[in-house]
């Protein structure tokens, strides 16, 4: 209730002018309306932050375990969180790619062989270019090459869902097998180990104990979280999964920016690829298999719906620390590893009802 | 018949035309709009309104005839060129983004942009904003809460946003097609006394509805189809609801 009619054609003489616009609402506005509004804001600002508060309940579900059953400390363990942050670097960054995807109204299942397929460019581009360029210009020609051809399959994702109307469901799903293939192709059916001692160092060193992947995943993510909350792209690609009709009556162009939406995940799915080389020196076709739907998991926990139109990047980096959290977190109180699959399940269901709860909530609109 | 404004219409439709193959959904149709009036378009179901609405705001190419603004006559090959002279049409449903604010629907495809720390281009949500506000204001509906998606808002109030939207970008022809029909009555008249507000700053409206209530309240003229022909046009103060309804069925 936060608009309010004032009586009409009497005030038409007043109504331009912007003072009386500003000073209006205050008189407008009936306190218990503004009390319902508060309420509704409060339950979504909770939904929004579902993630985080996932985050805070399982860390302290494991410190505490961790004290009781063994009195050592689950977050205060620097080696820990150095653990779990590189064991979310590639989940997440194919996520950030799946959050703009899914907040379009899509999905993309060729995330995890895209991943894949970077991977063994780039170890086979800097394996070729190290004597050429040496070392460090042959891990920067790596890493281009690597996300360009990584670009490819994103590219014929978007031709096949922006211009031949291919559901992106059944459009990635098909480009899931020729990834898939095409990697496996160039890798000759095995890993294809790097030698290269800058890229190596890139994997595994550390700045002040951080990691340099966690670094260089961190600035990347950034950059995706101003793309999506800052610019134009960002906000057609909320409309477009919001009312793609709308969308197109205001002028965007819904091709284009399909095209590019599905180029850009393939990018990110690209960075996790290089990434992972350079943490084993080795490119593995099916790096990123078991990512995918760890991908999609982390975008749901973090509040995106997948009916599209909502989501966000800072949401979907708790729903990868979730994942990750579980996932460490129950190897660390030395719980048999199935349990993850498990508690990973249940936090989505939990999350899904949280967020269907939300809309039952906010979706009743002040008609009368 | 003359109509009821005088001086230059803003609208004028000459004789237009449309034919589908051999189905002729408009045939010679003349109609003019002038500023600060509200033509209300009315016609049985397959009386050609919508096909005159779709001629007149880009969507179809007319068979003949023609399409003149201030007395210059204009072509549009698409609904866009059409909005940029300032036609805009509003659909009931398919207006608006409704996880986006009032703000960015009002300038969704065209936002402004700003920098932040003097070199990174960010959108100016500020001024989107403060546009909406005073947009709004201008429509006599006053928001407290810029930063909610219009989803929180009623029917007639995400009605009122689309309406703002035409407003901003200053359409001088709105063409609302069935603008009250989704909607319950304490809505209705919301949109209706929208309506008012737009005549009262020297907008044309033209004004598609089933609902003669709506029509009579508040439009200057009525132009009745029938099977693509006009089957009359009456100034409101001169003409009944009877008289409409014969119109409409050929009584």
């Amino acid at each position: 209730m936060t608009i309010s009619d004032t009586n009409p054609p009497a005030s038409t003489g007043q109504g331009g002018s912007p003072p009386h616009g500003a000073a209006a609402p205050t008189h407008h506005v009936a306190p218990q309306a503004d009390h319902a509004d508060r309420a509704k804001s409060f339950v979504q600002r909770v939904a929004d932050l579902r993630a985080w508060l996932f985050l805070a309940a399982l860390i302290i579900v494991f410190e505490s375990w961790a004290r009781l059953d063994f009195g050592g400390t689950f977050v205060l363990n620097g080696f820990n969180l150095q653990s779990i942050a590189i064991f979310a670097v590639a989940p997440l960054l194919l996520a950030t790619g799946q959050t703009f995807v899914i907040i379009s109204g899509g999905i993309d299942l060729s995330l995890g062989f895209i991943m894949g397929l970077a991977a063994v460019v780039a170890s086979h581009a800097i394996n070729a270019l190290n004597p050429a360029l040496g070392l460090p210009l042959a891990v920067l020609g790596g890493f281009v090459i690597a996300v360009a051809v990584a670009a490819i399959p994103g590219f014929v994702n978007g031709l096949l869902i922006s211009r031949l109307k291919v559901p992106p469901f059944i459009g990635t799903l098909g480009m899931f097998g020729v990834a898939r293939g095409v990697a496996f192709l160039l890798a000759g059916g095995t890993t294809v180990p790097v030698s290269n001692s800058v890229f190596a160092t890139i994997g595994n060193g550390r700045f002040y104990s951080i990691p340099y992947i966690v670094i260089i995943a961190a600035v990347f993510v950034l950059i995706m979280h101003y793309l999506l909350s800052q610019t134009r792209f960002g906000q057609h690609n909320y409309a477009i999964g919001a009312n793609v009709q709308a969308a197109r009556r205001s002028g965007i162009d819904i091709k284009s920016h399909l095209l590019r939406l599905y180029i850009l995940s393939a990018i990110c799915a690209g960075v996790a690829g290089v990434l992972y080389a350079a943490r084993f020196s080795a490119g593995a076709a099916q790096a990123g298999e078991p990512l995918l739907l760890d991908s999609v998991a982390a975008v749901v926990i973090g509040g995106a719906s997948l009916f599209g139109g909502s989501g966000t990047i800072l949401g979907t980096v708790a729903g990868a620390l979730v994942i990750a959290v579980i996932q460490y977190g129950l190897v660390f109180v030395n719980v048999e590893p199935f349990w993850q699959f498990i508690s990973v399940g249940v936090v989505i269901i939990i999350s899904v009802l949280i967020d269907q709860a939300q809309r039952r909530f906010s979706g009743g609109r002040q008609d009368e | 018949m003359s109509s009821v404004a005088h001086g230059e219409p803003l609208l004028e439709v000459v004789n237009l035309s449309k034919h589908f193959g051999a189905v002729r959904a408009l045939n010679d149709l003349s109609m003019t709009v002038h500023a600060g009036e509200v033509v209300a378009l009315a016609g049985d179901n397959g009386a050609g309104k919508t096909t005159l609405i779709k001629a007149i705001s880009g969507v179809f190419k007319p068979s003949g005839g023609e399409i003149r603004l201030k007395g210059q006559p204009v072509t549009f090959a698409t609904p866009q060129e059409a909005r940029d002279k300032g036609i805009e049409t509003i659909y009931q449903d398919l207006a608006l983004a409704d996880n986006l604010t009032i703000g960015a629907n009002i300038f969704l495809g065209r936002e402004p942009m700003t920098k932040r720390f003097g070199f990174l281009p960010v959108l100016d949500r500020k001024k989107m904003a403060d546009a909406a506000r005073k947009t709004m204001a201008l429509l006599d509906f006053h928001v407290s809460r810029m930063d909610a998606p219009v989803s929180n808002f009623s029917g007639g109030q995400r009605q009122a946003v689309a309406i703002g939207r035409a407003v901003y970008w200053d359409a001088q022809i709105l063409i609302m097609d069935e603008p009250t029909a989704a909607l319950g009555v304490p809505e209705q008249r919301k949109v209706i006394s929208l309506i008012h507000q737009l005549k009262a700053q020297g907008r044309g409206v033209i004004f598609i509805s089933h609902n003669l209530q709506d029509i009579f309240a508040v439009s200057d003229r009525i132009v009745v189809l029938r099977r693509g022909v006009m089957a009359g046009e009456r100034k409101i103060a001169e003409t009944t609801h009877d008289e409409v309804v014969k119109l409409m069925i050929g009584g």
